[in-house]
């Protein structure tokens, strides 16, 4: 296996989306690549800080004023069958 | 090493059934139950992709809307959520096409970067980068690096890895086919992770191609 099969494959691999014998195939090349091994622990990490850091939160007082306006506009218009 | 944890799974799928039953019967508590549930999401899908608040709020409001005034169209065959999701990303898509008319927005283009897949700096991080950094700090950060992606890249990832989508929920949401959401979606982790080694790398790590 070389470094750009083992990219090629790496989503698959994070998301444990992969059969046994190809995993054992890309565990066998991160025991011995170094590069390979830390492109997938930093991409990994890279999802886990998007995933945790609460990015884009919908603020309390928003949350409310938008909910008041949908609820309203919805009020006012009928469901198109 | 292990892999990702998969989160953010929806609430129970029988309870968002009844609740979509409801509001296709016309009840309107059942229908803001459903705002409730899902706005938050929403809110970050559209933010994501416009990279606007106010286009966010937009977004929110007629993707809503939208979802309310086409449930009696809506014929449950595929979750709800993944229903609004659509509505809510042709939404905001259509509001970064208003802001930027001069570039041509599509999640069907197959895009080409200069910085594609093969990584160019293979750099160790520290154990805890994100530390490094205070909330605010780190909150531009990633919000800058993101906003660097091209959209079909970063819609993909928002649904697939913030929002927590399966594939083949993100490509009925993308009406996209299942290998195109993996494509984009590795050329969208592997371009993050290039554009946060600068705020992450660690000091004692070599650089190199293989």
């Amino acid at each position: 296996m070389t470094c750009r099969d083992f990219l090629k494959e790496l989503t698959d691999y994070l998301d444990d989306a992969i059969d046994t014998k190809t995993k054992a195939e890309l565990e066998d090349h991160l025991q011995w690549c170094h590069n390979c091994y830390v492109i997938c622990n930093t991409t990994k990490k890279t999802i886990e800080i998007y995933r945790e850091s609460r990015l884009y939160e919908l603020p309390e007082d928003l949350r409310g004023r938008l909910r008041s306006a949908i609820m309203s506009k919805c009020g006012k218009k009928e469901p198109t069958a | 090493m292990p892999t990702i944890k998969q989160v953010n799974e929806p609430e129970p799928a029988t309870e968002e059934l009844t609740l979509v039953t409801a509001a296709k019967a016309g009840d309107m508590g059942a229908f803001e139950e459903l705002v409730k549930r899902y706005d938050r999401n929403v809110f970050r899908i559209a933010q994501h992709i416009t990279q606007n608040r106010e286009d966010a709020e937009d977004v929110v409001q007629d993707a809503f809307l939208k979802a309310y005034q086409n449930l009696p169209n809506f014929q449950m065959q595929s979750k709800f959520y993944t229903w609004l999701v659509r509505i809510a990303v042709n939404e905001a898509l259509m509001k970064l096409r208003k802001r930027r008319p001069e570039r041509f927005v599509s999640l069907d283009e197959d895009v080409k970067t200069e910085e594609d897949s093969m990584p160019r700096e293979i750099a160790d991080w520290n154990p805890n980068p994100e530390q490094q950094y205070d909330q605010a700090e780190l909150k531009d950060i990633l919000g800058k690096t993101i906003n660097g992606l091209p959209p079909s890249f970063r819609t993909v990832f928002v649904l697939r890895d913030v929002e927590g989508l399966s594939t083949e929920e993100t490509a009925e949401a993308l009406d996209l086919s299942i290998p195109a959401v993996k494509s984009r979606l590795l050329r969208a982790r592997l371009q993050l992770r290039e554009r946060l080694n600068k705020y992450f790398k660690s000091r004692r790590s070599g650089d190199g191609n293989k």
